[in-house]
């Protein structure tokens, strides 16, 4: 949808790859490979020098695009590097992060992408500590400052928006990076018929605002340019905790403050989001 | 055929400016570093079409050649030491993908405390991954073995990688004359690459790297075995094919006056040059001794290893390296080698040269020695202050 040009796919380990590659079956109609944990980034980079140097002596003549997923442990961790060095270099590929805030594919482990209060299986909600003591890095602002051509963030709830974002990273001419919210029922211990609006309430919460940057201008998109226009209303952040057994702990009166100060995070990083995206 | 006077990293880089492959993935570490820069310098003076790409580190260089070789480029990388270990978890994945990618190894110590010079201990931890190995005895070999290498690894009976090894300063570092091949000539050789199933080919699509159940993982273990159990054969041909064309011959093991030899020392790398030297001087003492240059260690030369050592009175067995808790990693795949051999000779490891210790022409002949005075213990460890 969002290219008609040949795609080839390249996966890190997680869910994504897991679930549509058991052997010897595969869910891809597509070139599609997976390497490694670490370096979905290296590998489809690897995948698109081919293409260069083939097209260069003229033994392929079709324009092809390339994209890699990988999980938010895959990305925002394990395989930041290799991202980073990938982009740096300036190979032309789309990287999409499927972010369900936790390693899913080994159980429910903390990431870098875990948010603040989250229980998880290595940072469990207990007596004495909420879940997890950190706020996630922001990983698609310090993509932003390699100063590649286009990022965004992206939600499955507003799939027009998400197409619109990877049509433009299929054609910017250099590396794209697409943040996308990927609730894990599993994970985030929720029904999973409610996967879409859970998505939903991320953007109307502003925890996961929906964003793009295309070269050096910000620029806010749906639901949460609806919010900062003052057309839909932002929604509190309990809306989202309550929504999700992960952050149940939260709601009792001992750990208020937690969610007091996840509040007053949230509303800053939205300011300081609307202010880079009003320059 | 021009003669010249280059290092042995040089050499590597020179031989692929001949081939000029798809794609070059690179990583500076010492003493390999020599040749992609000198690969680079090849790049930017247009005297290649390779797509170079310096990554940000060897883990990521070795993915993309694993990325590159998938989509159907003819790819190669150089690493060492610290950058091959970094590699570890991609060497086993190229290998299972089946995708000749040529790795030039200027074999380094492994840290710590960090050196940067020769040992072998870097390409002995690699040993199970499924690369094939071939040491390089000098310059020429290894500029000689940088050409095969795309052959051997791109034969149809293996798709397999290929590490091509030649000792860090060493032979990485040591001007030597060495003749080379006009580029038509290597290019005729190594001939066009022609991938299979290439990721490029986007109207077939394939799948690369799926998760692999028990129900199959076994499987596909079981068809690397069975390529590795070809790869000795296809070096042979390879390499009198080779001689052919550039009138220099390589077998998978070198002898050297061993036919006759009561005493016999066997190494991989430069010290098998050497010790030809000290099988000359001590010939003309009088000695019946000769020595074994291991050129291919992967796959394991076992029979061949057997035939040329039954019967000798004693061998030594050189390790430039050392498998804590056990021995050298040579010694224990030699001596299982000369288990079923009805005249076996006493078999000895000496451990020698870690982290860059000179070895002398006197030590050696020390080795021949001990050999014939029935003096060496089951390890002995060469030139180290105990
Ligand atoms: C080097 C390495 N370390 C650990 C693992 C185990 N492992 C596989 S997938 C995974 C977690 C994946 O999490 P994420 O990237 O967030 O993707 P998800 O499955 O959640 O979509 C881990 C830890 C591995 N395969 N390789
Ligand atoms: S529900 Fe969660 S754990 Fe299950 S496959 Fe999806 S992301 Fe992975």
């Amino acid at each position: 949808m969002a290219t008609d040009k040949p795609v080839i796919v390249g996966n890190a380990t997680g869910c994504l790859e897991v679930s549509t590659t058991v052997y010897p079956y595969t869910a891809w109609a597509v070139p599609w490979i997976h390497s490694a944990f670490e370096n979905a980034a290296a590998t489809i980079t690897g995948v698109e020098s081919a293409y260069r140097a083939l097209r260069r002596k003229g033994i392929i003549k079709d324009e092809i695009r390339f994209a890699a997923f990988g999980g938010d442990g895959g990305t925002y961790d394990i395989g930041f590097q290799s991202l980073s060095g990938a982009i740096e270099r300036g190979h032309q590929f789309v990287y999409v992060c499927l972010n369900n805030e936790a390693y899913m594919n080994t159980g429910i482990q903390r990431s870098g992408a875990t948010w603040k209060g989250a229980s998880t299986t290595t940072c469990p909600a207990g007596e004495c500590i909420p879940g997890k003591k950190e706020y996630p890095k922001d990983l698609t602002k310090i993509i932003i400052a390699h100063e590649l051509p286009y990022a965004a963030q992206a939600s499955p709830h507003n799939w027009k928006d998400l197409i619109d974002k990877a049509s433009k990273a299929f054609e910017i001419g250099g590396p794209a990076f697409i943040n996308v919210v990927a609730p894990c029922p599993r994970g985030w211990r929720f029904d999973s018929a409610q996967t879409i609006q859970i998505a939903r309430l991320a953007v109307e919460t502003c925890i996961w605002p929906l964003y793009e940057y295309e070269r050096g201008k910000w620029r806010l998109t749906g639901d949460s340019k609806r919010i900062a226009e003052g057309k839909k209303e932002k929604l509190p952040i309990t809306d989202w905790l309550k929504s999700q057994g992960r952050f149940r702990h939260l709601l009792s009166d001992k750990w208020k403050h937690i969610v007091d100060e996840i509040q007053a995070e949230v509303d800053r990083k939205w300011e300081e989001l609307r202010r880079l995206c009003a320059e | 055929m021009q003669t010249v006077a280059m290092n042995g990293d040089q050499a590597i880089a020179y031989a692929w400016k001949q081939i000029n492959p798809d794609v070059v993935a690179a990583y500076p570490i010492t003493p390999q570093t020599i040749i992609v820069e000198a690969f680079s310098e090849y790049v930017a003076d247009g005297l290649v079409d390779t797509e170079f790409v310096c990554a940000e580190s060897e883990h990521s260089a070795l993915s993309l050649c694993i990325g590159a070789a998938a989509a159907g480029a003819r790819t190669c990388t150089a690493t060492a030491s610290a950058g091959l270990a970094f590699m570890w978890e991609m060497l086993y994945i190229a290998a299972s993908m089946r995708l000749p990618i040529v790795m030039a190894v200027a074999n380094r110590a492994l840290s710590g405390p960090i050196n940067i010079h020769c040992d072998h201990s870097d390409a002995m931890g690699a040993r199970d991954s499924g690369w094939l190995q071939m040491f390089s005895e000098n310059a020429q070999e290894a500029y000689d073995n940088s050409i095969m290498a795309f052959k051997i690894a791109e034969h149809l009976d293996l798709r397999l990688p290929v590490m091509t090894n030649l000792d860090g300063f060493v032979t990485t570092h040591s001007l030597e004359n060495l003749k080379l091949l006009e580029d038509e000539v290597v290019k005729g050789f190594v001939g066009e690459y022609k991938p299979i199933k290439p990721l490029l080919d986007y109207r077939n699509p394939v799948t690369y790297g799926p998760f692999d159940p028990p129900d199959f993982y076994f499987e596909h273990k079981y068809q690397q075995v069975a390529a590795m159990g070809r790869a000795l054969k296809v070096i042979k041909q390879v390499s009198e094919d080779y001689a052919k064309t550039s009138g220099r011959y390589y077998d998978i093991l070198e002898p050297y006056h061993v036919d006759d030899a009561d005493f016999v020392v066997m190494a991989a790398g430069s010290t098998a040059g050497t010790l030809k030297g000290v099988v000359d001087e001590l010939r003309a003492e009088g000695m019946k001794v000769g020595s074994l240059k291991l050129r291919v260690f992967r796959p394991f030369p076992a029979n061949e290893i057997a035939k040329m050592l039954e019967g000798k009175k004693a061998v030594a067995i050189l390790d430039r390296a050392v498998s804590f808790g056990a021995a050298g990693p040579i010694f224990p795949e030699v001596r299982s080698a000369l288990y079923d051999s009805r005249d076996k000779p006493k078999l000895v490891n000496y451990i020698y040269g870690l982290g860059g210790r000179d070895v002398s022409m006197d030590e050696l002949k020390s080795v021949y020695k001990a050999l014939a005075k029935n003096q060496a213990e089951l390890i002995n460890y060469l030139g180290v202050r105990i």
